[in-house]
């Protein structure tokens, strides 16, 4: 167990009381039982099957028991207070949780009616199905072409050049980005706005033909305009992929995403079509959360 | 202004937000206080032939349509800063809807002022003022126990005056019955009698409004939408 990794664990914990306004504390009255989600967490003939999801950091539970199904084509926003569980769920579904040595995961995760945890199967396959995006745009130290043709190279998705070259036109295109950069491929990627890295970062992760794309908090470090574009590209994206974002701002769950999972400390309370959860949430707690009441 | 701990709308981790809702609320009160005493005064206007009260009804009216601008010029900035969800986004667009009833009640005191000072102006036997009296006091009390609800934050209250609202349209069918016949009886009576055909008519209407405030009670209560719906679907709403 290496000490970097219990200390950023541990530093996840903390977080949950960290970001508390001073004088502010949870309502302690309201007691949450284990697996038991309110609303609508299941779906038909879902992409994602998770079930009896646990994650532990060590000794410490950080997941406590889920259920839910994702659908096809179904864009659902986790929302939660900081160190609910929601980014670490998010990873367990392209296993990039199995990069922190203490992480384990327990319960039944199927995509496509598969064991995503099958110690047989290829992560890297697995992560070129299901591709994601972080919070801080981190392009490549590479020029704008490079960026996005870098998977589908590894992937030998693209024997020629002229292959290649389609590929990065049609996911900058999807990506809303073409037109700003057709001209400046070469260009180093770093150099783009904040938003422009981000959106390359969404054409990076498309050009691999992902089914499903999760998104960390992807417009968290970019100003409103650039995060209207994402937003956009979220709702162009949906008519193909399967999107799973994690996102502070509860008004951008409210406008991109089909349904609304709310996570507390670990457990998943409420699952319910976004309009429900926006207007009239059934758990106190999701109402609490998403009305300001507590933090 | 009420407590905000004891408020389901004051206890915001912004203090500010809580303040503004909690003015809104204020504010939407005392219109309703305004409008009630509005219909209060026209009625006993009317009964008591008093044209100079009703005058001043008339009057009064200016100053319930600026409280409802004041209100939506509220309702919107709260919209603009705070973005409301759930329990607080249901509140303040209840309150925008039922600003509209309030204002119209208004109007419904206003005409009825009207009316009276024209009926004290032509002197004559009153006729038809025990219906007028008892559907009244039926949609004053409506009224009332609707702003009481949304204080209390009561569906239960709410679907009751949803009920009242029936009574109040067969009485208002009776009273149009028995003005009918005093028309019948003798043709001269036949424009007074319609004036307070009129006077009827616009009680009838407060009753609508208080109705539709009830609803809205339910709906920011119950998160659901009530109208157009039948008593036993609100009843199902209010209980389940």
């Amino acid at each position: 167990m290496s000490t970097l990794n219990t200390a950023v664990a541990q530093e996840m914990d903390k977080s949950d009381e960290a970001e508390l306004p001073a004088g502010e504390s949870r309502p302690a009255e309201t007691v949450i039982e284990e697996g038991a989600t309110v609303g609508a967490p299941y779906a038909d003939d879902p992409k994602f099957k998770l079930r009896d999801v646990e994650v532990f950091y060590g000794e410490d539970r950080a997941i406590k028991n889920i259920s839910l199904d994702i659908a096809r084509n179904e864009v659902i926003a986790f929302i939660g207070p900081s160190g609910c569980g929601k980014s670490t769920f998010l990873r367990c579904l392209n296993r990039m949780n199995d990069s922190i040595d203490i992480c384990r995961v327990k319960g039944s995760l199927q995509l496509d009616d598969q064991d995503l945890y099958d110690p047989k199967r290829d992560v890297v396959e697995l992560r070129a199905r299901v591709g994601m995006v972080f919070q801080k745009p981190n392009p490549f130290p590479k020029s704008i072409y490079d960026n996005v043709a870098y998977g589908p190279r590894i992937h030998g998705l693209a024997n020629r050049k002229s292959d290649l070259d389609d590929i990065v036109e049609s996911s900058l295109r999807k990506a809303g980005l073409w037109e700003e950069v057709k001209d400046r491929l070469d260009a180093t990627a770093t150099g783009m706005s904040g938003g422009q890295q981000q959106r390359l970062c969404i054409a990076r992760a498309i050009a691999v033909s992902p089914e499903v794309v999760l998104m960390d908090e992807p417009c968290s470090a970019l100003d409103p305009i650039a995060t209207a574009k994402v937003e956009e590209l979220i709702a162009e994206l949906s008519e193909s992929y399967t999107i799973v974002i994690v996102t502070h701002s509860m008004q951008q769950a409210a406008r991109v995403s089909h349904r609304t999972a709310y996570f507390h400390l670990g457990h998943l309370v409420e699952v319910n079509d976004t309009n429900k959860v926006f207007t009239s949430p059934e758990h106190e707690l999701t109402e609490s959360y998403i009305t300001g009441r507590f933090g | 202004m009420p407590d905000r701990k004891d408020d389901v709308y004051g206890d915001h981790i912004s203090h500010k937000f809580n303040d503004e809702l909690m003015e809104l609320k204020t504010q939407f009160l005392e219109m309703g206080g305004a409008v009630e005493s509005q219909v209060e005064r026209a009625v006993k206007a009317l009964i008591d032939s008093d044209g100079e009260l009703a005058e001043q009804v008339r009057l009064k009216d200016k100053e319930v349509d600026k409280q409802e601008v004041a209100l939506d010029e509220e309702a919107t900035l709260i919209i603009a800063r705070r973005q409301p969800t759930a329990r607080d986004l249901r509140l303040v667009i209840s309150v925008i809807k039922m600003v509209a009833d309030l204002e119209r009640v208004g109007d419904e005191a206003k005409k009825i002022a009207k009316l009276a000072i024209k009926l004290s102006e032509e002197g004559q036997a009153p006729r038809g003022y025990v219906e007028v009296r008892h559907i009244a006091g039926h949609v004053q009390s409506m009224l009332h126990d609707a702003l009481d609800a949304f204080t209390r934050l009561d569906s239960e209250q709410a679907l009751r005056i949803m009920k009242e609202d029936k009574r109040v349209d067969e009485e208002y069918q009776a009273a149009a019955r028995t003005l009918l016949t005093f028309m019948m009886e003798d043709t001269r009576n036949i424009s007074r009698c319609m004036s307070v055909m009129w006077v009827l008519r616009a009680l009838e209407r407060v009753g609508d409004h208080a109705c539709n405030i009830a609803e809205n009670v339910i709906f920011m209560v119950e998160g659901e939408d009530v109208r157009h719906t039948s008593i036993e679907e609100a009843e199902r709403v209010v209980g389940g």
